[in-house]
C-alpha cells in the first residue's frame, strides 16, 4: 500500500510541476496547426534571434571546450600548488547568479570602467554588444566540459599514454591518438551540455546584451519581449522550438553519458 | 642484509663524495613548461572573465566601507527582497529534500510503466531555458489557468518556479547512492527485527544523509540565484514578490550599480558559503565510506 | 654492454625507493629484477625506460647516455603489468601504432605487423580489438606492440602477474623461446623467484632499493649472498645454527658424525614428498622427504632422529 501512495506521490508531482505545464504550451502552439507556428519562426526577428543564439552559443562552446579539456588535463595529469583553489574556481559559476554575472561583465568591461573605455577607444565594444554576451555565456557554462572529462581521464589512467611514448609518440600525438580518443564520449556529453546551456541561458545575457531588438535579442529574450508585448503566439512558438532544443540535447546527454565498459 | 654483491663488469666510477645530482631532463623541463603554460592560461582565462568581474562586483558593493553595505541592503526594498528570497529559497530547500528523495526512492525501488521516460524527464529543468519554464507555468498557473488556479504575481507563484528550476538536484544527488546501498544490509536489520520504517529510519537515512544535504545545499543555492524562471511569473512587485535577482537587474536599469553590487555581494557570499560546506560534506560522506 | 645503470638513486617525496643502484644488462641477455614488492624492482624499469627520472645517476643505453632522453626518444619496447591496450584501436592499429608515428609507409607497417602477429600467434586476432581477447592474448598483443618498433631493450613489468595460473606457466615457456627466436636484450620484473628461475639468464635481487646480488639463477641458488637471498628464494629451515634447505637435510635412525638429535613431532604427506617435521630441543624445524625415504624409515610422531645438512647441501651459518 505504501508503495502505491509514494508512487503517487512522486508521479502527482512530476505531473503537475512539469508535465502538464510543458505539454500545455506544446498544445497551445499547435492547436491552430503547425503553420502559425512556422510562420512566427519564420519572421525577421525570431531569424535573427536564432543567428545572434547560435553566434554566441557557438563562440561560447568552442572556447569552453578549448578551456574545458586543457583545465581538465591540468587538474588531472598535472602536480602544482593551489591545484585545490582551481578546482573550486572552476565549479564557482555554477553557483553564481546569472545576473550576478551580467552585472560582474558590466562592471569590468561596461563603458565607465577603465578597461570598457579603454577598449571603446580602439572600437571595440563589449557590453551591450555580442562579446559581452559571450562572455556572459562563457561564463555560466564553465564548468560543464571540465566536470564531463575530468572523472573519464581519471579512470583512463596514465597507461596506455606512457605505453604511447615509449612507442615513439611525441606528446601532440599521444594526446591526439590515444588520450582525445579515450574521452571522446565524455567530451561529446560535456559539449551538448555546454551547447544546451549556452543556446538556453537568459539571465546573464538579459543584463549585458542591453535587450536590443533585432541587435542583441537572442532567441530567449526573443521570448520573454514577444510575451510582454502582448504577442503571446510568437513567444509560445519560440518556447517550443527552445523546448525542442531541450529535449534533443535530454536525449543526446543519455546516450552519451559517460558508462562502464565503454 | 649487509653483504652487496655489484656484478663483477660493474667498474661504476665509484668517486668520492656526493653523486652528481641529475640535470632536470628535455623532457621534464618540457613538462613542466607545459604545466605552467596551461596553468598560466587557464589562470588568465578565469581572471578574465570570472575572477576580476566578481572582485568588480565585492568591491563596488562593499568597497566604500562595511556601514556603505549595510545600508545598501537593508534599505527597505532590498531588506524585503533579501528576506523573500532567502525564504522562498529555505523553503523550496526543504520541499526538494523531502519530495527529491522521495522521487528518487520510487525511481529506484519501485517500477511501472514509462519509468524510463520519468527518469529521464527529471533532468527537462536542467535542459529547458530558464524564460522558457517561466513562461510554462505562467500558461498552467497564470490568470489563464485552465484549472483555475492564478499564482501570477503571488509569492507563491514564485515557489512554483522555484521548485521547477531546482527539481534535479536533490532527485540527482540520492539516487545514485541508493541504487549503490547495499540492499544486505536492510535484510540483515529485517532479519534482527527491525520494521520497514525502523529500517529506513536507522539503516537506510543515515546513508543517504550526506547526499540528501548535498543536493538540498545545491537546490538552496540554485534558487537564492535564480533569476529566468521568476521574472514572468513573479510579476516582479516590489515588497511582494521581487526576488533578489530581479531586483539587481531593476538597479542595473535604473543606474544604481552600487546598490546592484551590494546585494549581489550577499548573493555571492551565499554561493561561496554553499560551495565551501559542500566540499565539507563531499569529505565528510567520504571519510564515512 | 645493453643497459649500464649508474649509481641511480631515487626518491618518492622523503622515501627512498632506489639506493645507489649500479646494474649491468649484457647484451643479449634475459634478465629478470626479482624481489619483494616494494623493493623497487618496476621503479628501476621505469627510470630505464624514462617513465621516470633518477634523481642521481646515470643509465647509458646500447652506450648513449639515456639519462635525459624522454621515453619517447629511448627506442626501448615496454610492457605494462596491466598491457596498457589501446582500447579503441584494434589489434592490428595497436601493434602499428609505434610504425605509425614514426611515419613508416602503409606496406611495411602491414607487412611487419602481420608477422609480428604470426610470431605472438594472433594472426587470425588482427581486426579485433583489445576487449574481445583474453589476458594472455592482450599481453601477446602488448609485446607484439612494443615489438615493433625494434626496440634496443625489451621491458617488461610483471608481465605475467595479472594472469592466472595455468596461462601464467604456458606464457613462460613461450616467453623463453620467444627470446631464443629474437635475442632481444629482454628485461623483466617479478616477485616470484620460481619465474626468474626458470625464465631468466640472469637474476638480479632487489631488496629494500639496493642490489642485494647478481649473477646466473643456478649461481644465486648455489650461493646466495646472504640469509635474505637464501629464504627468499625457496623455503629453508634451521638446524644446529645453519640454515638449510628442507631437502638438504638427511634424516636417519641412527647417530651419524655431525648431526644432532631431533624427536619427529608430525609427517604431512603432500602426494610425492613428505614433510617432517621435528622438534631439535626447544627449535622446531622440518625436512621434506620422498615418500618412499619416509616409509622406509618408519617415521611417526616421537620417532627420535639424527639429522644433518647433506654433504654439499648449501648450508649458511646463522647467529643462534
Amino acid at each position: 500500500m505504501a508503495k502505491y501512495a509514494l508512487r503517487a506521490v512522486a508521479l502527482g508531482y512530476l505531473m503537475f510541476l512539469l508535465v502538464i505545464p510543458t505539454g500545455l504550451i506544446f498544445w497551445k502552439t499547435f492547436s491552430a496547426g503547425i503553420g502559425p507556428f512556422f510562420e512566427a519562426l519564420t519572421s525577421p526577428s525570431a531569424l535573427h534571434a536564432f543567428q545572434v543564439t547560435l553566434i554566441v552559443a557557438v563562440w561560447a562552446v568552442v572556447l569552453n571546450t578549448i578551456f574545458g579539456v586543457g583545465t581538465a588535463l591540468l587538474l588531472v595529469r598535472r602536480q602544482f600548488p593551489g591545484k585545490r583553489v582551481l578546482n573550486l574556481l572552476v565549479d564557482l559559476p555554477v553557483a553564481v547568479s546569472p545576473v550576478v554575472v551580467g552585472l560582474a561583465l558590466i562592471l569590468v568591461y561596461g563603458a565607465f570602467s577603465p578597461a570598457g573605455a579603454a577598449l571603446a577607444k580602439v572600437g571595440i565594444q563589449i557590453i551591450f554588444s555580442l562579446p559581452g554576451m559571450v562572455l556572459a555565456t562563457v561564463f555560466v557554462s564553465l564548468p560543464l566540459v571540465v566536470r564531463a572529462i575530468a572523472p573519464v581521464l581519471e579512470e583512463l589512467g596514465t597507461d596506455q599514454e606512457q605505453a604511447a611514448l615509449t612507442l615513439g609518440a611525441n606528446p601532440i600525438q599521444t594526446f591526439v591518438r590515444i588520450t582525445l580518443p579515450g574521452i571522446r564520449w565524455a567530451l561529446g556529453y560535456g559539449i551538448v551540455l555546454c551547447l544546451a546551456r549556452s543556446l538556453g541561458e537568459y539571465g546573464a545575457v538579459a543584463v549585458v546584451s542591453g535587450r536590443i531588438v533585432d541587435q542583441t535579442q537572442t532567441l530567449t529574450l526573443f521570448v520573454e519581449e514577444r510575451f510582454t508585448n502582448f504577442e503571446e503566439g510568437q513567444a509560445y512558438a519560440a518556447s517550443v522550438a527552445l523546448a525542442l532544443i531541450a529535449v534533443v540535447s535530454l536525449l543526446l546527454t543519455k546516450l552519451l553519458r559517460p558508462k562502464e565498459d565503454r | 642484509m649487509t653483504t652487496t654483491v655489484v656484478p663483477a663488469g660493474a667498474a661504476a666510477p665509484a668517486g668520492p663524495g656526493q653523486p652528481e645530482k641529475v640535470p632536470v631532463s628535455a623532457g621534464r623541463r618540457q613538462h613542466r613548461a607545459g604545466t605552467a603554460i596551461g596553468l598560466g592560461t587557464a589562470i588568465i582565462y578565469l581572471s578574465l572573465i570570472v575572477l576580476i568581474p566578481l572582485a568588480a562586483v565585492v568591491w563596488k558593493g562593499a568597497g566604500r566601507g562595511p556601514g556603505f553595505f549595510w545600508d545598501a541592503i537593508t534599505t527597505p526594498e532590498a531588506k524585503s527582497t533579501l528576506l523573500l528570497t532567502v525564504g522562498a529559497s529555505m523553503l523550496v530547500a526543504v520541499l526538494n529534500l523531502v519530495l527529491g528523495t522521495l522521487i528518487a526512492w520510487v525511481l529506484v525501488r519501485d517500477s511501472f510503466p514509462g519509468k524510463t521516460i520519468v527518469d529521464t524527464l527529471i533532468d527537462l529543468p536542467f535542459a529547458l531555458p530558464t524564460i522558457v519554464a517561466g513562461l510554462v507555468l505562467l500558461t498552467l498557473y497564470g490568470p489563464k489557468s485552465p484549472l483555475g488556479i492564478n499564482l501570477a504575481y503571488q509569492r507563491s507563484g514564485v515557489v512554483v518556479a522555484l521548485l521547477f528550476v531546482t527539481l534535479p538536484f536533490v532527485v540527482r544527488t540520492v539516487q545514485p547512492v541508493l541504487l549503490e546501498l547495499d540492499r544486505d544490509m536492510e535484510q540483515a536489520a529485517a532479519s534482527l527485527g527491525a520494521g520497514p520504517w525502523l529500517t529506513f529510519r536507522r539503516i537506510i537515512l543515515p546513508n543517504l544523509l550526506p547526499a540528501m544535504i548535498s543536493g538540498t545545499a545545491l537546490a538552496f543555492a540554485r534558487a537564492i540565484a535564480e533569476y529566468g524562471s521568476t521574472v514572468l511569473i513573479s510579476g516582479n512587485i516590489p515588497f511582494k514578490t521581487q526576488v533578489a535577482s530581479v531586483q539587481i537587474v531593476s538597479q542595473i536599469e535604473s543606474d544604481n550599480m552600487a546598490g546592484a553590487a551590494a546585494v549581489a555581494t550577499v548573493l555571492l557570499v551565499v554561493a561561496l558559503v554553499v560551495l565551501l560546506t559542500l566540499d565539507l560534506i563531499q569529505r565528510w560522506g567520504a571519510r564515512r565510506g | 654492454m645493453a643497459i649500464e645503470v649508474r649509481d641511480v638513486n631515487k626518491n618518492f617525496g622523503k622515501t627512498p625507493v632506489l639506493k645507489d643502484i649500479t646494474v649491468d644488462v649484457p647484451s643479449g641477455s634475459l634478465t629478470a629484477l626479482l624481489g619483494p614488492s616494494g623493493g623497487g624492482k618496476s621503479t628501476l624499469l621505469r627510470v630505464i625506460a624514462g617513465l621516470e627520472n633518477p634523481d642521481t645517476g646515470t643509465v647509458v643505453i646500447s652506450g648513449v647516455d639515456a639519462t635525459r632522453l624522454s621515453p619517447q626518444r629511448r627506442n626501448v619496447g615496454f610492457v605494462f603489468q596491466h598491457y596498457a591496450a589501446f582500447k579503441h584501436l584494434s589489434v592490428f592499429r595497436n601493434v602499428a601504432f609505434g610504425l605509425e608515428v614514426r611515419k613508416q609507409p602503409k606496406d611495411k607497417i602491414r607487412a611487419r605487423v602481420m608477422e609480428l602477429l604470426e610470431l605472438v600467434h594472433l594472426q587470425d586476432f588482427a581486426e579485433r580489438y583489445p576487449g574481445q581477447l583474453s589476458g594472455g592474448q592482450r599481453q601477446r598483443m602488448a609485446l607484439a606492440r612494443a615489438l615493433a618498433v625494434e626496440p634496443q631493450v625489451l621491458l617488461l613489468d610483471e608481465p605475467f602477474g595479472a594472469l592466472d595460473a595455468q596461462v601464467r606457466k604456458e606464457l613462460r615457456s613461450w616467453l623463453r623461446r620467444l627470446h631464443d627466436e629474437v635475442h632481444v636484450t629482454t628485461v623483466f620484473v617479478t616477485h616470484d623467484q620460481e619465474e626468474a628461475i626458470e625464465v631468466a639468464d640472469r637474476i638480479v635481487l632487489l631488496a629494500d632499493g639496493k642490489v642485494v646480488q647478481t649473477g646466473s639463477p643456478h649461481e644465486i641458488y648455489d650461493h646466495p649472498a646472504n640469509e635474505f637471498v637464501m629464504s627468499f628464494l625457496g623455503p629453508v629451515t634451521r638446524i644446529d645454527g645453519h640454515l638449510v634447505r628442507p631437502h638438504d637435510i638427511e634424516v636417519s635412525l641412527d647417530p651419524s658424525p655431525g648431526a644432532t638429535e631431533a624427536i619427529v613431532s608430525r609427517v604431512v604427506r603432500l602426494g610425492f614428498e613428505v614433510r617432517v617435521e621435528l622438534t631439535i630441543g626447544e627449535q622446531e624445524a622440518f625436512a621434506q622427504l620422498t615418500r618412499a625415504h619416509a616409509d622406509q624409515l618408519g617415521l611417526a610422531p616421537g620417532t627420535a632422529v639424527h639429522v644433518r645438512p647433506a654433504a654439499g647441501a648449501k648450508a649458511l651459518p646463522v647467529p643462534a
